[in-house]
């Protein structure tokens, strides 16, 4: 990877380069999106779907996805559930965050390499912050 | 494509001249989802309990039914146009790329179409 000096200018090269906020964003830009387009929507549509088939089948959906007290498989996707809900949250918000970015970008504002740096950054904190808050208010409030 | 000529080589092979609509496309169910999400989520937090009877309740009145019928329209023509853009990128050999293509433009409307009927369903009765 990193082979120049950090104090000395490199042009942009196939092999030699070193991760910076803006690629490691862009690329999380994709696999959340697609994350959320398989994962997300899939997951949307099994909770629409239970409760429009009632009562039974919204139990059903709970118990495999969340409480684990449905037949002795769901106790194990409960947890795999858990953490796939938690990780999707905090694929929408970084989704949204560096969607937002493009928004800015795509006016032709923000390329500066230090102020895309920092915006770089600032999504991947708010992603977290976020999460982090939507579930202490899930968790606390229910 | 052509008989060997360098012109010849290269008709075809540029802008299809229709880029412009799926990128605009893109940023508007972009939007589309700025409003619709944080109204699903802020919905869900504010939800007293997640048994069947609140959410379902919730769900059936008919401003948040229109809100999760929007969504699922908006959302899934938005995955539809970005998964679009990703399997482009990957995949370039002929029956990997068939099959994408065929992927890309059933699958979505079958999930949104699901997605509205349950909503329906939900709203107006039944189960």
């Amino acid at each position: 990877m990193a082979q120049a000096r950090s104090n000395r200018p490199i042009s942009p090269h196939l092999q030699i380069w070193r991760w910076g906020p803006a690629m490691l964003v862009s690329i999380l830009h994709r696999v959340t999106g697609n994350g959320l387009a398989f994962a997300g929507l899939g997951l949307l549509l099994w909770w629409v779907g239970a409760i429009a088939g009632g009562e039974q089948s919204y139990l059903t959906f709970t118990q495999y996805v969340w409480t684990g007290t449905g037949p002795w498989l769901s106790s194990w996707t409960a947890i795999l559930g858990k953490l796939v809900l938690i990780g999707l949250t905090w694929a929408f918000f970084q989704h949204l965050a560096t969607g937002l970015r493009h928004f800015v970008l795509d006016i032709g504002a923000g390329y500066e390499l230090h102020a895309n740096a920092r915006w770089s950054v600032l999504t991947l904190v708010f992603s977290v912050l976020a999460t982090a808050l939507f579930w202490a208010f899930v968790l606390t409030s229910h | 494509m052509g008989n060997g000529t360098s012109i010849g080589r290269v008709r075809g092979l540029g802008s299809s001249h229709q880029g412009t609509h799926h990128w605009l496309a893109s940023r508007l169910t972009a939007v589309g989802n700025l409003i619709l999400l944080p109204y699903l989520l802020i919905s869900l937090l504010l939800l007293p309990s997640y048994d069947f009877a609140s959410v379902h309740g919730w769900a059936a009145q008919p401003v948040a039914a229109t809100a999760l019928i929007l969504t699922f329209i908006n959302t899934f023509y938005h995955a539809r146009l970005g998964v679009q853009v990703m399997l482009e990128d990957y995949v370039h050999e002929a029956p990997g790329k068939l099959l994408a293509w065929v992927f890309v433009n059933f699958v979505p409307f079958a999930g949104a179409a699901f997605g509205v009927i349950s909503v329906i369903r939900i709203a107006l009765g039944g189960a």
